[in-house]
């Protein structure tokens, strides 16, 4: 059901595969898939007309030049073409030249609109701007109250005569808001207004009397990732309604694949300027194109893999590790755990796999990975002395029947346990001592096999390790070089990196 | 150069596949084994003291509202939905009525249903079936049609589940906990059906569990307040299965029919926020069944709602659906795809932004509504 667009491909066109090149009919098969890929991440259905009429036309011209891997080809259209729309006009906030720039919020309710307004803020406060939120969400039972939180809460203004709940014009407020910024020499002022339906035709005037009144420079449409095929009706009323400059899609940390984003874009031809990727009011960031457009065909996601990881494990802990890995010391329970703890802050491990280009082929396995298993490791690590846990070589019969009864589980869970953790334990060895060389073959992972099949495997890992050199070269260098220069001992370049024998995608992300 | 952060990557990409191995071989092994029981977890030690109980008069001070009665709710569904020209069985009817259907009003009626975000699979599905019976039984008449789709329909929102919200438990308060993801809509919800069981002559306790949005408790408060429920609310940032607790124990004193848990918003792949749900779950039943978990979907969530239902049936055995913002937007298809694939039935709508346009989901009413004025 959720087999995503590489897996669909790959499929249409094994039959295909003695030919080579791909017939007209061909095409219209793997175009039929593309569409229902595309429908299954949201898109809207006119926006997918449109762009597969797109992907259709150049796919028959890479067709008709007897292109060679054509499953990939098509893959890197599409891809190609869903980054042109989505990321074809980026920008950044325009400052009107005389003080203050007002940034209007509208929206539908529940999309995230109070929370945003907190979010832009304290971004905005970051940049040495001073921000006044205003609420002029009169609606909702208590929404000023949460906005007055909030602003405790990033420590900026507020600007809320009006005590809210049905009471109040929120006209009036935008139009003192304006004033009072002026008076009180804020230079950026942030309208959170009231949720509405695009198509409650009263409420729609009155948020055109809000805009009115607050004279917006900017007039951001906030959008629930997880909007479904609304999202292109949505977003004509409301450019209708009240027009608006940019997009922020909020509640992108879930796991829809937002293809709202392109609908929107598509549609209304206004940029997505903000991404909203967590609770937490720093959770605010820069649009990015190019992972929207995996996320939307569900290809790995390496570098949101990347980051999230990074926010997870904390950068003394990895740097701790990386040190280790690299300086060919012996990897120990007790860091295992850790690391283990720290993973499943990321999620179900089926999830964090899936991400990984290439896994989609295991797709059915990992949705069999019970996560309760990392608790039962956790167990029987917890069941070990620290000295055990040092050096595992000293377990003999006894302490292992100790640990699995203090564990509640066997001998034989906890010898599988040690079995594999030493062939993990070798293989961090191989990768610290001799760098890639140890990778592609990865000699200590048979414990895999159960999971994906012996060879097949292996060769997954190896291509899923690879890229992680490319993107995370182009990813953040300033950000990351900051964090780990120095540390690491470039003893061994990757030199046996083969980018000829990559997919083309990968290729291209190595440049 | 870089080269520090390259191996920075590689060493968290090694560690996870390591992790993931050592774990999965494990799993595998086990495959087969006799699943062990999951230990219940062991009782707090002090009785969560973190809840503030408010005194019971407290609503009485306040003037409140009688909200309207419960029947015929979703009657008045009708009419938002004839409003709207998206409906999907008017678009459904135009196309099939048009005389003899050929492939390109099978390509429109597809449309029509996956633009209600229906999902593939249930499309392919309904089109196949109408296919079959419109050469089968052979008739264009607009009332021919009609039937059938209203029977199509029918079929697929399933009227055979069982949609009751459990009101009453024998002895003690029937325990209704609210949960979904950000923005559903789940305060409104809970707000909204204390007013419909009220409507409906029973006592209600509210528990404002969400301590973590900002002024969520203060937004329940407004609601329990308008209509006379008690709230039993705890510190902002508190235990909020500590809140659920207690607001199940205040229901059980004050002998009220119900108590309804408001829940914070979860994305549910956040799994430290599905596990500290499932403890609220498990707290409240050291006291009481809980008899009722609703799922508050938005009527405008895509496919994804089907990954959210998931999770959360999972984690805590949702029994029911709740539809919200389903007024002007004619679709929520995506609950069809959630009922047959996890069997959870719609049980409520919400059809609009007044504080009584909650209503129970019934799925002739529903049908009617869509296929009926035509």
């Amino acid at each position: 059901m959720f087999a995503n667009l590489a897996d669909r491909l790959a499929a249409t066109i094994k039959g295909l595969r003695g030919k080579g090149r791909l017939s007209e009919a061909d095409v219209e098969a793997t175009v039929r898939e593309i569409r229902t890929a595309l429908l299954e991440a949201d898109v809207a259905l006119p926006v997918v007309r449109e762009f597969t009429a797109v992907v259709k036309e150049r796919a028959l011209a890479a067709a008709a030049s007897g292109a060679l891997n054509p499953a990939q080809q098509i893959i890197k259209i599409v891809h190609e073409e869903l980054i042109a729309i989505l990321g074809g006009e980026t920008r950044n906030l325009v400052f009107a030249k005389n003080p203050p720039t007002v940034i209007l919020l509208a929206g539908l309710q529940g999309a995230g609109k109070t929370t945003l307004a907190g979010k832009l803020a304290l971004q905005l406060k970051g940049e040495g701007h001073t921000p006044l939120l205003v609420a002029a969400d009169l609606q909702r039972p208590n929404a000023v109250d949460q906005l007055r939180i909030i602003s405790e809460q990033a420590g900026v203004a507020i600007f809320a005569p009006e005590p809210g709940n049905g009471v109040g014009d929120p006209i009036r407020v935008t139009r003192e808001a304006r004033v009072y910024a002026e008076q009180k020499l804020h230079d950026v002022v942030i309208v959170d207004t009231a949720g509405r339906l695009a198509i409650d035709a009263e409420l729609m005037e009155q948020l055109r009397a809000v805009r009115d009144a607050a004279r917006p420079d900017e007039t951001l449409l906030v959008v629930d990732a997880m909007i479904g095929q609304d999202a292109v009706r949505t977003a004509e009323e409301f450019a209708e309604g009240v027009g608006f400059d940019a997009v922020v899609l909020t509640k992108l940390d879930g796991d829809a694949r937002g293809g709202a984003a392109l609908s929107i874009v598509s549609v209304t031809k206004r940029p997505i300027m903000f991404a909203s990727v967590g609770e937490k009011l720093t959770d605010f960031e820069v649009f990015h194109p190019d992972r929207m457009a995996s996320r939307i065909l569900d290809m790995g996601d390496m570098l949101t893999l990347i980051e999230q990881a990074e926010r997870v494990f904390d950068a003394e802990q990895t740097e701790r590790m990386a040190r280790k890995v690299s300086a060919g010391e012996d990897f120990t329970l007790d860091d295992f755990l850790e690391q283990m703890q720290s993973l499943k802050k990321m999620g179900s491990i089926g999830k964090i796999m899936g991400m990984l280009p290439g896994m989609g082929e295991m797709k059915a396995q990992l949705d069999q990975v019970d996560d309760r298993e990392m608790d039962r490791v956790a167990a029987i690590i917890q069941s070990m002395t620290p000295a055990e846990r040092q050096e595992p070589k000293i377990l003999n019969g006894s302490r292992r029947s100790r640990i699995a009864r203090g564990s509640g589980s066997s001998v034989n869970e906890v010898n599988g346990l040690i079995e594999r953790f030493s062939q993990a334990q070798k293989m961090m060895k191989q990768m610290g001592k001799g760098g890639m060389p140890g990778i592609p073959g990865m000699p200590g992972m048979p414990g895999l096999p159960g999971l994906g099949g012996g060879k097949k495997s292996k060769g997954k890992m190896a291509k899923a390790i690879k890229p992680a050199k490319g993107k995370s070269r182009s990813g953040n260098p300033a950000k990351r070089a900051d964090q780990e220069a120095g540390i690491f001992t470039p003893t061994a370049v990757p030199a046996d990196l083969d980018i000829s024998a990559l997919p083309p995608e990968l290729k291209k992300l190595l440049g | 150069m870089d080269s520090g952060l390259i191996y920075a990557g590689i060493a968290v990409l090694i560690l996870i596949v390591a992790i993931v191995a050592v774990v999965a071989g494990v799993l595998l092994r086990r495959r087969g084994a006799p699943v062990i029981e999951q230990r219940p977890v062991a009782a707090p030690a002090a009785q969560v003291p973190a809840a503030q109980v408010p005194d019971a008069g407290l609503p009485g001070i306040l003037e409140v509202e009688i909200p309207d009665p419960a029947a015929g709710r979703l009657h008045r569904l009708r009419s938002r939905l004839a409003r709207s020209n998206n409906a999907i069985g008017k678009g459904l009817l135009a196309l099939l009525s048009a005389g003899e259907p050929t492939d390109s009003t099978w390509d429109e009626v597809e449309e029509t249903l996956l633009t209600a975000d229906l999902g593939v699979g249930p499309t392919q599905e309904l089109i196949a079936r109408l296919r079959t019976r419109v050469k089968v039984e052979g008739g264009t008449t607009p009332e021919h049609i009609k039937k059938m789709l209203r029977e199509e329909l029918l079929n697929l929102v399933d009227p055979t589940m069982d949609r009751n919200i459990v009101m009453n438990a024998d002895g003690r308060p029937a325990v209704i906990l609210v949960v979904g993801v950000n923005g559903t809509g789940k305060t409104t919800t809970t707000g909204k059906l204390a007013r419909l069981l009220i409507a409906d002559g029973q006592t209600v306790v509210l528990g404002a569990a969400d301590t973590f949005r900002a002024a969520a408790a203060d937004q329940l408060q407004t609601w329990g307040d308008r209509v006379g429920a008690a709230v039993v609310r705890g510190l902002e940032g508190g235990d909020p299965a500590a809140v659920a607790f207690d607001a199940v124990r205040t229901g059980a004193d004050s002998q009220a029919d119900t108590v309804v848990i408001d829940t914070a918003g979860r994305l549910h792949t956040k799994t430290g926020l599905m596990d500290e749900l499932g403890k609220v779950k498990r707290v409240v039943e050291k006291q009481s069944p809980v008899d009722e978990v609703l799922l508050v979907l938005d009527a405008t969530t895509g496919q994804n709602g089907l990954a959210q239902a998931r999770v959360f049936r999972e984690v805590v055995a949702i029994t029911g659906i709740a539809l919200t913002k389903l007024d002007g937007t004619a679709r929520g298809g995506i609950v069809v795809a959630v009922q047959r694939e996890l069997g959870v039935p719609v049980k409520l709508v919400g059809l609009g932004e007044g504080p009584d346009d909650l209503a129970l989901f019934d799925p002739l009413e529903f049908v009617e509504a869509l296929v009926g004025d035509l």
